[in-house]
């Protein structure tokens, strides 16, 4: 790259930093204050994301923006290491953008302890950029291990009357998993003396340690995508999370697991990857499929975007592991979408708690006749979310079971089931919610969206409908990227 | 023998600490009125001074091991070591020492135990944990060792009116005393097949020698059975949590800190100095001792209603997880570990002590006059009280929960780098199944101070400099996370600076 400045290294310690300084605001008295510093910090801390992508170059898989490489901890050989690809791109942009979105969302729904929540907010999306933009093993397990932190207490401080026992088993959860990358990691660096991933992508590994390797990369990136048997913690975290923290966990922190399977497992241990993939579609598709039955069953809205994701981010898995251009780019561009749509799908969902503090479909019905331009936005974002052609979800979920049809027919002929499911739990509870006669008086007497409101869903809707109309702009960065990456995971590290 | 100040200067520092006690103990027999706080403020000084004579002697040798009594005769020869191991670890006690001296202060003086004898039996620890830093001698680590105990043996008793502390300081004195038994036997037995007590001597004789090899694992056992009391590891932990609970919280933070440095370095002086030879022996029976202590340490720890108590069982893991680097040193048909190994250990007895002293200093902090904060349920709402303390609070229990970016969690990586590295998957394994478990009491304390809203409401009346210092030291927690490579080469440079395995 051309220019020096460190886009990466602001779009990790703006946020953190503002975080800090939104920290400083204290007490609830200056509640205001802090809402404006978090909304100016989170502004910023997008502008600084924006020419990570009108300076990327597309035309090449190698990792940009790489200023910075320096020594962090010599002792063992670890560097403060950053840079991104056509893989990584999207996500920090998305991350930061997401973030902004958060710090509205919670402006008046939020009155305890303002400055704590923005803080928490801020500093996580800071955290999880690092992730994104590491390329030191331990430069992103530091970052990914610290960024439950946040996460842990917005759920547990500000969730719902569970909370306390929600937030301890995403806490565990998580770790359990986050642990076992971390033996890998340590083995990786004994075998090739380094902690850079970019050196472990090159160094040969036996067979024997890569299927070892792998396992731990599974059950730890697993956890976190969540893969069907470990997702149970998902649901009640969601449920219980404030409207802000079911944004960032459904836009940001799955995606935490899935692009470490794209950063980790299929490149640096190629020949396992391969040979285990097909067990990984398996549980992709029962995610699909059995997850996509539960949520026809669910009667908490929240809990069905919350099954719902479970049955995306299988997909998500079955396109990475179908190791074709196809698939890839399918899954990556599903992510992205994932995230405007599921964060749109929760903060609908939120419009209709901060009015009626339920989240029970039964006590909704007939929303259509007292808030009309929610209406519209939720229907756009429910179509979207059952992959309707000109929204973003089509784009991905299309191209996966493309790619799926390389593969094999019968895993696309599953994996097609989605459509028909995923349209069938989403538009049952948008007509139970929204259509008929005004249920009770409570609906009644529901008033539309504000400014605010308006202001954020409409941002969305026009994201979902950017990328479901034109998805190229989107999909050019992650080309040259994806297709190295599958040609290196066919060649294989074994001799 | 013809004397030579020179043959003093390894040990300038421990004979300007003795030299010192005496001090203390006339001029407060004679200062009456003011005894409590010249007693206080002299035995602050007195580390201070003893910090800086310890820091001028590791600038002036840097980087030496060599023993500055090469030449054989006369009886203080070979007895002590000066090396950058000594200086470190020692600089390390007395900050510790000092630390805990300040946040113990004002709980002591509400309480009326702030009498002189106590700052003199603290600084009378403190010598005999430099003892067993610079031993160089079985002899000469044992009087490090017991010097060190008895004073402890008295401090946790020093409540004398307090039933739970004088049983605590009984029971303490009681399996001490049958440790150092044991321990001074194990150290016969050396004696008995190497016909040598001096260190370096042992460590060749048991490394020529074939014969006699039933005497040298007989002696061991019992060698490693006295570390491992000292340690408070498995099988030897029980007296933690009743000495813990018992002793003053005071003491509570003077027994769980700088004593465990001195510990390490005991059982590195000891074992790694003294029988390396003899290292896959202690290594597997060290190996035992660490899994026991890390399952027994974490799920006791979980049910656990005393905040004490809770810390005592972390604790005993911990030390459990310092074992893990201690005993991956070294490995047949592997070179090259030793070094990481051991300053891997050392790094997490040291970032230990910081955040030990941390978490009792917040219990203190809590406790008011006539009031012990001792239940974990006192962190209730901490958040609403003082959002400043929650907050450092938060830094140690994921410190020692091993989050990043906290210290807690490069002294978790590094001592399980060690392990890794030596072969040991399964024990690396269940190193990290524990730490899950243990997360989850760690996180219990978060809860209660950031989810659930305060029984009571009273503002926290800690003296400031209290206040600051317990900030320094949470912040030091963090900032040590972000960069622990400075610390990391402090340890690594030490554990080269002793030439081991070459």
């Amino acid at each position: 790259m051309m220019t020096e400045i460190p886009y990466l290294n602001l779009a990790i310690w703006v946020p953190i930093l503002g975080g800090v300084l939104v920290l400083a605001t204290g007490p609830d008295t200056h509640a205001r204050m802090a809402r404006v510093v978090a909304l100016l910090v989170a502004v910023l801390g997008f502008a600084v994301t924006v020419p990570l992508y009108t300076e990327f170059d597309a035309s090449t898989a190698a990792m940009q923006f790489v200023v910075e490489k320096r020594p962090w901890i010599e002792h063992f050989n670890i560097y403060y290491h950053l840079g991104i690809d056509g893989l990584s791109l999207w996500f920090i942009l998305l991350n930061a953008f997401v973030t902004i979105l958060v710090v509205i969302a919670g402006w008046q729904v939020i009155q305890h302890r303002v400055a704590q929540y923005m803080a928490a907010f801020l500093i996580m999306s800071g955290l999880m950029n690092g992730i994104f933009a590491a390329l030191d093993g331990v430069l992103f397990y530091v970052f990914f291990e610290a960024s439950l932190i946040p996460l842990y207490l917005v759920i547990g401080a500000w969730g719902g009357p569970n909370r306390m026992y929600a937030a301890i088993k995403f806490f565990l959860f998580t770790l359990a998993g986050s642990l076992l990358l971390l033996l890998a990691l340590l083995y990786l660096y004994n075998v090739t003396g380094s902690f850079d991933i970019l050196v472990w992508q090159r160094a040969p590994l036996a067979f024997g340690a890569q299927g070892l390797i792998f396992l731990a990369f599974l059950v730890a990136f697993g956890v976190k995508v969540p893969m069907w048997p470990v997702h149970t913690w998902l649901p009640d975290a969601h449920v219980e999370a404030p409207t802000g923290g079911s944004v960032v966990l459904a836009a940001i922190a799955l995606k935490l697991g899935a692009y470490g399977f794209v950063r980790f497992a299929l490149p640096i241990v190629p020949d396992a990857s391969l040979q285990y993939a097909p067990y990984v579609l398996a549980l992709s598709l029962v995610a699909v499929i059995y997850i996509g039955f539960v949520a026809l069953a669910q009667t908490d809205m929240k809990k069905l975007v919350a099954y719902s994701s479970i049955a995306h981010m299988g997909f998500v898995t079955l396109g990475f592991f179908l190791v074709n251009p196809l698939g890839i780019e399918g899954a990556l561009v599903q992510m992205i979408s994932h995230g405007f749509v599921s964060a749109a799908m929760f903060l609908c969902i939120g419009v209709l708690y901060d009015r009626m503090h339920s989240r029970q479909i039964s006590d909704y019905g007939g929303v259509a006749n007292t808030m009309p331009r929610f209406a519209a936005f939720f229907m756009l974002f429910a179509m979207a979310n059952c992959a309707l052609p000109g929204t973003s979800g089509f784009v991905g979920e299309f191209t996966i079971i493309l790619g799926a049809m390389k593969y094999s027919f019968w895993v696309a002929f599953l994996a097609a089931t989605t459509l028909v499911l995923g349209a069938a739990y989403t538009l049952w509870m948008y007509k139970r919610v929204v259509f008929g006669a005004v249920a009770n008086e409570r609906v009644a007497a529901l008033t539309d969206i504000g400014m605010r409101e308006f202001f954020f869903l409409a941002v969305l809707a026009i994201c979902v409908l950017a990328m479901g109309l034109y998805p190229f702009p989107f999909t050019e960065p992650m080309h040259e990227s994806v297709n190295a990456l599958v040609q290196h995971v066919i060649a294989g590290k074994l001799p | 023998m013809n004397f030579d100040a020179n043959y003093f200067y390894p040990v300038t520092a421990e004979i300007f600490v003795a030299l010192m006690v005496l001090a203390i103990m006339l001029a407060t027999a004679f200062a009456r009125g003011i005894a409590r706080g010249l007693a206080y403020a002299l035995t602050q000084l007195t580390l201070v001074v003893a910090a800086l004579m310890t820091l001028a002697a590791l600038h002036g040798e840097p980087g030496t091991a060599t023993n500055l009594f090469a030449d054989e005769t006369g009886s203080f020869i070979n007895m002590f070591v000066q090396d950058r191991l000594g200086g470190v670890l020692k600089f390390a006690v007395y900050c510790t020492m000092m630390v805990a001296l300040l946040y113990g202060r004002d709980y002591l003086a509400a309480r009326r135990l702030d009498r002189p004898e106590f700052f003199l039996l603290a600084l009378l620890a403190t010598l005999g944990m430099m003892v067993m830093i610079t031993a160089n001698h079985l002899l000469v680590l044992y009087i490090g060792l017991e010097m060190m105990s008895l004073a402890l043996y008295a401090l946790v008793a020093f409540d004398r009116d307090s039933t739970r502390s004088t049983e605590a300081g009984m029971k303490y004195f009681v399996l001490g005393a049958v440790a150092s038994g044991l321990l001074l036997y194990g150290m016969s037995m050396i004696y008995g097949a190497t016909g040598t007590l001096d260190l370096p001597a042992v460590s060749q004789a048991v490394a020529s020698q074939t014969d006699k090899r039933e005497v040298l694992l007989f002696g061991l056992v019992f060698l490693v059975a006295g570390v491992s009391f000292k340690l408070g590891v498995v099988p030897f932990h029980m007296w933690v949590p009743d000495v813990y609970q018992g002793a003053p919280t005071a003491v509570t933070l003077i027994v769980s800190s700088a004593p465990k440095i001195a510990a390490f370095a005991f059982a590195l002086r000891l074992l790694v100095g003294g029988l390396s030879g003899l290292a896959a022996h202690w290594q597997t029976m060290l190996m035992l001792v660490a899994a026991a202590s890390i399952v027994l340490g974490n799920v006791a720890a979980l049910a656990q209603r005393n905040i004490k108590r809770m810390l005592a069982y972390s604790g005993i893991s911990h030390m459990g997880f310092m074992l893990l680097g201690l005993l991956s040193g070294i490995v047949e048909g592997k070179s090259g570990l030793t070094n990481d190994a051991y300053a891997s250990a050392m790094f997490y007895a040291i970032s230990y002590a910081l955040m030990t002293l941390a978490a009792f200093g917040m219990v203190v902090l809590l406790s008011r006059s006539g009031f012990e904060a001792e239940d974990i349920e006192d962190f209730k709402g901490l958040n609403r009280r003082s959002p400043w303390f929650a907050l450092m609070m938060l830094f140690v229990m994921f410190s020692m929960a091993g989050i990043p970016f906290f210290v807690g969690f490069f002294a978790k990586f590094a001592v399980l780098e060690a392990a890794v590295a030596a072969g040991y998957l399964w024990l690396a394994v269940l190193a990290v199944v524990m730490s899950v478990i243990g997360a989850f009491y760690y996180l219990r304390v978060v809860k209660l101070m950031y989810f659930e809203e305060p029984d009571v409401n009273a503002p926290l009346a800690a003296p400031p400099e209290l206040q600051v210092l317990l900030s320094v030291n949470g912040l030091a927690i963090a900032v040590l996370g972000l960069m622990p490579g400075g610390l990391l080469h402090a340890c690594g440079a030490a554990i080269e600076a002793l030439h081991l395995g070459s």
